[in-house]
Formats: structure tokens, sequence, C-alpha cells
């Protein structure tokens, strides 16, 4: 099964073109604006990876990793953080994250942690077959 | 200013210390000089006033002996019986029993002729009715004479008294050796230039003085009248200053005159006066020499915690600079972080368009290519200075090693040798051998190091050397390292602002201006200190203080 990645940002340009660059790599992506409509999504369908902003209003980037960690534990999730320190990844891996990039994002090292996230993934749910 | 102030203080000490301690000693030392001199003038006068007065009595009961025991005579014998000479030879010689100051002793009748004459000279005869005493003594009774040289030639005075005896008046006379008084008046005890006479009425010396006239000179002395008691007077006369104790004989006009130098009898006073000079002298300096002391050390004192407070203000300030830039900093580091992941999105959507068939058809697909390629160099430098500016910002929590600070900087130099080689810049290596190993954060303290080499190096520009010392200063439980290149140095006032964020000389894209900044903020996180030292011209210094435990 491919690899299905759910982009939850609330900067609109910037999440719009990461959805274009998924597409033209024909990676299946689906945009969000905040951290409850990911959370309405991943309820409604399945996703193998979510990219999470940490920085965004209301909901913020570690309290909708705790969320999607308590619902959907199998999901691997990609910290986006503009903080430069490894605190704040550390802190988030600490929560259940797969792993962390900063910002501004190198699109070739998102796409390989996706990919290898995915790949974990598909290890835990042939260990635990739901 | 704070000079100023300090120096008013200083004067201020001294005055307030001289005020409270002259005021207490000079009125202490005045006040018993004072005392002292008065009870010792009194006692001196009171001294001079008993002598004065014994001698008066003495002389006193001398004249009214002999004035006794010739009235005695005169009232016991009568004319007839001391008109024969032989009578009065034998009453002359009981009265030489008694005072041998008798010279001679004489009858006259009435009309002044001498009936009978005991003595060494003719008097028989002789006609004394002319005479002034012999009026007198006709007129009042008794008579006492000024001491006078007479034709006996020889200094003596004369008693004479009268007795009436029915209808006539005859008169007894006996001339009396004056010697007496000299002896009298001379054993007075006195000091080396002291003096004592007897003075007539008529200020004609009675008694030969000591020093200066001869017995019978009129003295140059100020009319003196009868007074009862004793006087004791400071009286200049002929230039000389003289104490003066006087008194007037009762029997006779006559004045006893003790004269004596007030500077020898002062002399003791005059003594104790120099001593309490000398010691107020001897005190004063002692005092003032406190007060300057005391002045300087208290001020000494203020100056030292002014300058730690003013250095304690400089690291306070430079501190709280700091944090706030560092705030300041984040914010804006985040607030381009998101435009920026923006742009480089786009840039990368751009190029995966390029990869595209009809595009790397067009004739400017190498123009496009090239400026996707540069907005996302340009993005990832900008990048850069963000994530350093939030790295200074929120810097991680230091680890805690055990770090040997000579290897360390022998690693750290490791780096820098082949750049520092090909410019002709040789490293001093001046490390203490048993320095105490640091607890602290290996990579930040390399991080720092390095920085510092590096911009060492780029002030040297060609040939020059680099000094690294370590120093271990046990008192203080910290390592000293002293990085010291002869290059160009700083000016003085750009030295302030080597440690703020975005300073920088060196050309624009070759430094970022953060680098001191994360130095300084990586030291201070590990609890040391950072300062630099520069001449322009001879190179500079920076210094790293580290605590040996964390």
């Amino acid at each position: 099964m491919g690899l299905r990645v759910l982009a939850v940002d609330d900067e609109a340009d910037f999440i719009e073109t990461l959805v274009k660059r998924f597409t033209y790599r024909q990676i299946p992506v689906t945009a969000a604006a905040s951290g409850p409509e990911a959370l309405a999504l991943l309820d409604r369908e399945p996703f193998d990876v979510v990219i999470l902003d940490m920085r965004m209003p209301g909901m913020d980037g570690l309290t909708v990793l705790r969320e999607i960690k308590k619902r959907h534990p199998l999901v691997e999730v990609i910290i986006l953080t503009g903080h430069a320190s490894v605190e704040a990844g550390m802190q988030g891996m600490s929560l259940g994250a797969y792993d962390y990039v900063l910002k501004p994002v190198d699109f070739g090292e998102l796409l390989e942690k996706a990919k290898k996230a995915h790949e974990r993934k598909k290890l835990h749910e042939a260990r635990n077959p739901a | 200013m704070i000079q100023d102030e300090l120096g008013k203080l200083r004067l201020k000490l001294i005055a307030i210390t001289l005020a409270f301690s002259f005021i207490p000693l000079l009125s202490l030392g005045l006040g018993l000089y004072d005392r002292l001199s008065d009870t010792y003038i009194d006692k001196v006068y009171g001294n001079l006033r008993n002598l004065v007065e014994n001698k008066r009595v003495t002389i006193d009961l001398f004249l009214s002996e002999r004035v006794a025991q010739l009235s005695n005579l005169a009232l016991t014998e009568s004319f007839r019986e001391l008109s024969g000479e032989a009578y009065l030879e034998r009453i002359f010689g009981v009265l030489q029993l008694h005072s041998k100051s008798f010279l001679d002793l004489q009858v006259i009748d009435q009309n002044g002729i001498c009936v009978s004459y005991v003595g060494p000279y003719q008097l028989r005869g002789i006609d004394y009715s002319r005479e002034d005493w012999f009026n007198k003594v006709m007129a009042k009774g008794i008579h006492v004479s000024d001491v006078f040289m007479g034709f006996r030639k020889y200094p003596h005075f004369n008693i004479a008294i009268s007795r009436r005896e029915g209808d006539r008046t005859w008169v007894l006379r006996a001339a009396i050796d004056s010697d007496i008084f000299d002896s009298l008046v001379r054993s007075v005890q006195l000091g080396k230039s002291g003096d004592a006479f007897l003075l007539a009425a008529d200020h004609v010396l009675q008694t030969r003085p000591r020093f200066g006239h001869e017995m019978f000179d009129k003295l140059n002395f100020p009319d003196i009248p009868r007074f009862s008691g004793t006087r004791v007077d400071e009286m200049t006369i002929d230039g000389q200053p003289s104490l003066y104790a006087m008194t007037w004989l009762n029997l006779k006009d006559w004045l006893l005159v003790i004269k004596d130098d007030p500077h020898e009898e002062l002399l003791p006073l005059y003594r104790a006066r120099w001593l309490l000079i000398l010691l107020l002298a001897g005190g004063s300096l002692i005092i003032i020499g406190g007060a300057v002391f005391t002045a300087n050390a208290t001020v000494g004192a203020l100056v030292r915690a002014e300058r730690e407070k003013a250095t304690l203000d400089a690291s306070l300030t430079q501190s709280s600079k700091m944090a706030a830039l560092g705030k300041l900093a984040a914010g804006v580091a985040h607030e381009v972080n998101n435009p920026l992941a923006i742009i480089m999105e786009k840039a990368g959507w751009m190029r995966d368009l390029l990869s595209e068939e009809d595009i790397k058809a067009s004739p400017n697909f190498g123009e496009f290519e090239d400026a996707v390629a540069k907005i996302e160099f340009h993005v990832r430098r900008a990048k850069d200075v963000t994530h350093r500016l939030l790295g200074f910002a929120r810097r991680m929590e230091p680890t805690q090693e055990d770090i040997d600070v000579n290897l360390l900087l022998d690693q750290t130099r490791s780096f820098l040798e082949n750049e520092a080689n090909f410019r002709g810049i040789t490293f001093i290596r001046n490390y203490q051998n048993d320095l105490p190993r640091i607890e602290s954060d290996t990579s930040q303290l390399q991080q720092v190091f390095l920085n510092i080499l590096d911009n060492a190096i780029d002030a040297i520009d060609k040939n020059g050397s680099i000094t690294i010392a370590t120093r271990h200063h046990s008192e203080s439980g910290e390592v000293d390292i002293a990085i010291a290149d002869t290059g160009k140095g700083i000016p003085k006032e750009t030295v302030e602002k080597i440690f703020d964020p975005f300073f920088t000389t060196k050309k624009v894209g070759e430094g970022t201006g953060l680098g001191l900044t994360i130095s300084y903020s990586i030291i201070e996180k590990l609890g040391g200190r950072i300062h630099v030292e520069s001449e322009e011209g001879r190179g500079t210094t920076f210094h790293i203080t580290l605590p040996v435990g964390a």
C-alpha cells in the first residue's frame, strides 16, 4: 500500500506548495490548516504519516501530537519546527514523534524521512496485526 | 565627578576629626595651663609678700627696741643725772650690752646745746637749736632720722627722744649704726638677680643694694603712697621689668622693697609652658597624621567599592542587554523563518516543474534553473542566520564533562593549523602543565575557542603569532585562558560593541556578527566570564575565565 500523507500547517502558501510537490511525485497528500481539522480528517480516513507544524494558533503542535498518538498510535508523525534547538525536537520525539525537521524545510530530507516513517509503520503493523 | 566628591569627603573627614580632637585637646591644655599659671603666680606673689612682711617685722622690732631703750632711759633717768658724763658713760655701757649698734649717746638741753656726750667724737657744746630734727623732736617727742654719713663719716641714723621734766624739756639722742639694716635686709634669700633695700620717702636708698646703685643714690622709683600691709607689683624701672614686693615700716616713713626677676621666679612656669607647647605640637602632629591616614583609608575603601560596583554594573548591563537582545533575535528569527519556509517550498516547486519536458525546451531554461538555484542558496544562507540567532537565544543546557583545557585548546588549534601555516602565523603555547581539569561543556567551549582563534587569525591576516596561555588561580578556584594575537587591535570606540549581535568588521557575507555574541552567551551559561583587552596596532587579548567546578 502506498504512502498516504497528512500535512498540517496554518501557513496556506506553505501547505499548498507542499501538497503540490507531493502530488507531483504521485504521493497522495491531504492538507489540514489546524490541529482540530487534522484530527477530524484522521478519524475519517487512514493516513500513514502526519507532517505536523509545532507553531500553530489555537491548538499547538505538541497537543495535537499527543492527541494523535492517543487515538492512532500507529500513525507516524514528523515534526516541523522553527526552533533551532534540539530540545524542542527531542520533546516531540519523547512524545512519540518519528523525527523532526527544521524550518525552512529541505524537501528532499522531508520526503526521505516520510518514506522511512512509512516503512516503520508497515513494520509495526506487521508485528501487531490489527 | 566622583573623584571631586571623594576629595571633598576626604577633606571633610579630616576637618571633622581635627575639630573633634583639637577642641578638647586645646581646651584641656590651655585650661590646665591657665589654672597652673594662676596658682603658681599666686604662690610666687604670696612668697614675696611673706618675705617682705617678715623683714618688716624684724626691722620694726629692731627700731622699736632701740626707741624703747632710749625712752625707758629718758623716763627713768633725770636730766641732772645724765648731764654728768661719768654717769652717762655708765648708762651707755649698759646700752651697749644689749646692742652693739649704739654708736654714741648725748643729752641736749632745751636750747639745743649738747650738755654731755659719750662716744668717739667731741660733740659737747655743739648747738643743735637750728637743726630741723631738734625742732621736730621738741614738738613730737620722738624723731628717727634718715640714714646719713654726717661728720662721723659712717652711715648711721639718729633716734632722739624728748622728755619734759618740770618746766623744761631735754632731749636724749643716740646715733645707731645702720649697717644692721644692710645685714637684715640683705639676708633675704633671693634668686640670682633678686635685691632688697630700704627706701626713704624721697626715694633715697637707705641700704646698699646688691646691684646697680650705691647707698644714698636717689632711685627713679614711682611715688608709693603709704598703705598698710604688703603689696606686690610688676613694674618696669630703668627699662627692666621686675616684681616688687613693698611694705611701709611702722615706725619710720621708709619703704621696704624686695625686687625679684619675674623670669627667674616664673621659670618653672615657663618650662611648663614650653613642655605644654611641645606636647600640644607633638599631639597635633599625631592627630593630623591619624586623621589624614584614617580619611585616606576610608576614601580608598570607598574608591575600591565604587570601582567594584562599576565593574559589576557594567557586567550586569552587558548580561541584561544580552538577554533582551536574545529575546528580540528569537522573535525576529521566528517571524522570518515562516516566509523563508514558503520561499524555499516555492523554489522547490519551481525546480520540480523545470524538470518537465516542454519547459526544458524553453530558450531561457538555463536562466530559470540558475535563478532557482540562487534563490535556494540564499534561503539556506538566511536559514543559517536565523538558526544561529535562535541558537543564541535558546541555547541547549550545557553538559557537564571533565575537561582538560590544555588538550581541548590543542585540538581546537589543530583545526586551524593549516590555514595559520599558510598565512605565516605561529601558535605559541604557554600552558600551565598542572592545570586542574574543569567541569564544563566540551563542544560549546570548543565553539568559543574556535571562534576566538578564527578571529585572531583574521586580525593578524599575515605573519604574526597567537599566544595561548592557561593559568590556574587557586584562590578563586578559576582557570584563566588568554588568547593574544599580534594583529591590528580594536579601536577604543568599538571594543565595547564587539559582543553585540551583528557587530562585525568583516566584509558583507564573510561574518554574521554573531560569533562573539554566541561565545559570550556560552561562557556566561558555563558560569564564566569573557573580556577583551586591546591596543590598536599592537594586538588583542581575549581572557576567558572559567570555574573549575561547575
